[in-house]
């Protein structure tokens, strides 16, 4: 299995898929969607302070990898980490409260939206520094290993961060070790604001895979469907103690790479036309009322619900008090 | 009281807690095969297993940011540098991931792990094998770093680290690991953060630790044939630093010299006498005196690296010109 990267399609009929985990797609993708342009306007009203990193456009990635995960295996995710946190399962109030810098955040208010993690889903962290992650999902593997458990851990990560030590380092040792973590490539096209291609030796990153003696899967990051089927896959291998793999999804990062970015490298109508043509929400709504797997009313449904968790998080974060002065020293050690 | 080495020291320290915890393991270059470059993991592979003492690529980054990422789904890891002078390498797991993961996600999970790192001079190892960079760690918050000079605290500080629930680098001097010394027969820990008042003193309050505590002693003892008594305090954890025994002795003896390996300028020195020079220069009778390296990389040529060295001679000229 370690030969070129394999491309892989959704195959999968939809009737195969239960209402639950096409539910959990349409209401995850949703969820993230909105809490981003929620985050987003309240950045450019001041409320939010610091560096944002916005996941619109990427939303089936992070929902399909995590539809296949327990809350007891782990995801290190990354500086463009609300996606990954909402779908491991975080609770929106918290989360929200985090990025408004409020005592009541998944923090308590000293990590802010780079540095959120919620471990009671485990979710071990986004991180600051770009490729930060993958040592730490394979030290997270390692220890599932060591337990016993049959449990994974997930490194998220960029076309960007694929260039960094710390991918290779962590590839190899996983590989050698053959421990249950899948390092999942988010190629957004964008290493911050370079084409990541004018910087990389490969067209794709799952191509990196074979040098590691892993396999290499390569899917369309915006079809929910094709992620999910691909994660599946190399999700249960490593489950089953074959090893780690890389699976690329190939997706498109429609924000600029922070909030507030000027977006002087590329063009709006680009933007525009990978919006229209590949948005995954509207794909998967187009592709489940066609199937007549799910209905309009079931759609409107869970935008509703969505629409009322969040304006929840967003009351509660805004009227959390910010933290006491006397915190800063507090919490350094044990 | 029994006789071992320092070496033999840190391996009872590892075989007591490994014995004791079974979630804590240890993975380094070298270790498991060839049980480390100072035999200081010889033996373990039999009686724990490879599973638990793993020999790892030569990839520092991995080594430890594995080690904080299986701390934080549960394990009590020790991750071995090989040389202190490699920690360049994962400089960014060490500082912005283990030392931060605690605090900048509000408390939610500690890196319980230790890096030990064996540093120093020994054998003209020349530039990049024979650093002591303990000062780089001490600025960092979230970090505790502990440093032995002898047996009896090698084993005990290793095992408080291992014991304790935050990141601890612990620096391990290369030229003490076939350092004989006497160590109790039970079961004991040593105290991280509390220095020890090695000799009593009154003329002048001599700080150090590591391998150059031992110059420190050898410097003491020539000056007590002068008539200069000296207070002799040993660190051993030079972060969070123990001010109030520093703070004690020099109202005392009135007096401050700070000796160590590493180079003098931004060392552990500087932030010693800055402490006390905040906080105590009015019981001071002559300026602070310190010690260390010169300001360049270390040399190879043996009389560059003999000129290069701290020796007790060094030291005991410096304390003598405070009187």
């Amino acid at each position: 299995m370690c030969a070129m990267p394999v491309r892989k399609e959704a195959t999968l009929p939809l009737a195969r898929y239960d209402k639950e985990t096409l539910k959990f797609f349409y209401e995850t993708m949703v969820k993230i969607r909105n809490f981003e342009l929620t985050v987003e306007k309240f950045f450019f009203d001041g409320e939010i302070p610091g560096f944002v990193h916005l996941y619109i456009g990427e939303e089936a990635t992070a929902t399909g990898v995590m539809a296949n995960l327990r809350k007891t295996d782990y995801i290190q995710s990354t500086h463009r980490g609300h996606g990954h946190t909402i779908a491991k399962g975080a609770d929106l109030k918290h989360m929200m409260a985090e990025l408004f810098g409020k005592s009541t955040g998944s923090c308590k208010g000293k990590g802010g939206s780079m540095h959120i993690a919620d471990f009671s889903v485990g979710m071990l962290g986004a991180n600051g520094i770009v490729g930060g992650g993958f040592t730490m999902a394979t030290g997270a593997a390692l220890a599932q290993k060591m337990q016993k458990t049959d449990g994974v851990a997930v490194a998220f990560f960029g076309d960007g961060a694929s260039n960094r030590g710390t991918f290779h380092e962590a590839a190899n040792m996983a590989a050698a070790w053959k421990l249950p973590v899948i390092f999942l490539c988010e190629n957004n096209q964008w290493a911050s604001t370079t084409p990541y291609r004018t910087t990389t030796s490969v067209d794709d990153i799952a191509d990196r895979a074979q040098g590691y003696g892993m396999p290499g899967v390569i899917v369309d990051g915006n079809d929910v469907f094709a992620v999910y089927e691909a994660a599946k896959e190399l999700i249960e291998r490593a489950r089953r103690g074959e090893g780690p793999a890389i699976l690329e999804c190939k997706t498109y990062r429609i924000k600029g790479h922070f909030v507030g970015d000027p977006e002087m490298y590329r063009t709006k109508e680009e933007v525009q036309k990978v919006l229209e043509e590949t948005d995954p929400i509207p794909r998967f709504e187009a592709k489940v009322l066609k199937a007549k797997a799910m209905t309009k009313k079931e759609l409107e449904t869970i935008r509703t619900r969505v629409e009322k968790e969040l304006a929840e998080a967003l009351e509660f974060a805004r009227t959390s008090p910010e933290p006491e002065v006397s915190a800063l020293y507090e919490g350094l050690y044990v | 009281m029994k006789t071992i080495t320092f070496s033999q020291a840190t391996l009872e320290a590892m075989q007591e807690e490994m014995a004791r915890d079974e979630r804590v393991f240890v993975m380094g270059e070298d270790i498991a095969r060839q049980g480390g470059i100072f035999g200081q993991f010889k033996g373990l592979p039999a009686q724990f297993g490879t599973g638990r003492i793993m020999d790892t690529p030569i990839s520092e980054t991995a080594i430890v940011g594995a080690c904080i990422g299986a701390a934080l789904a549960g394990m009590r890891p020790v991750a071995d540098m090989h040389f202190a002078d490699f920690a360049g390498v994962c400089f960014d797991e060490i500082y912005n991931q283990m030392a931060k993961i605690y605090y900048m996600f509000g408390g939610q999970k500690p890196v319980s792990m230790v890096l030990r790192a064996p540093d120093g001079l020994v054998n003209q190892a020349a530039a990049q094998h024979s650093q002591s960079l303990e000062a780089f760690f001490c600025h960092i918050p979230g970090l505790k770093v502990v440093i032995p000079s002898n047996p009896a605290d090698a084993k005990g500080l290793l095992k408080a680290a291992i014991r304790d629930d935050n990141p601890v680098i612990y620096f391990e001097h290369k030229a003490l690991f076939s350092m004989k010394g006497e160590v109790p027969e039970e079961e004991y820990v040593t105290p991280i953060g509390k220095a020890k008042v090695v000799r009593e003193g009154k003329d002048v309050t001599l700080v150090s630790y590591s391998m150059t505590m031992n110059l420190a002693v050898k410097a003491a003892d020539m000056l007590e044939k002068e008539g200069i008594s000296v207070e002799l305090i040993d660190l051993r954890t030079i972060s969070p630093i123990d001010k109030e025994t520093i703070l004690n002795s020099v109202a005392k003896t009135s007096r401050l010299a700070i000796a160590h390996e590493a180079v003098k300028q931004g060392g552990v020195g500087a932030e010693i006498s800055a402490i006390v020079a905040e906080e105590a220069i009015d019981c001071l009778d002559a300026p602070i005196v310190r010690v260390g390296a010169p300001f360049t990389p270390v040399p190879f040529a043996r009389p560059l690296e003999q000129a290069y060295r701290i020796t007790p001679d060094k030291i005991a000229a410096a304390v003598r010109g405070m009187m």
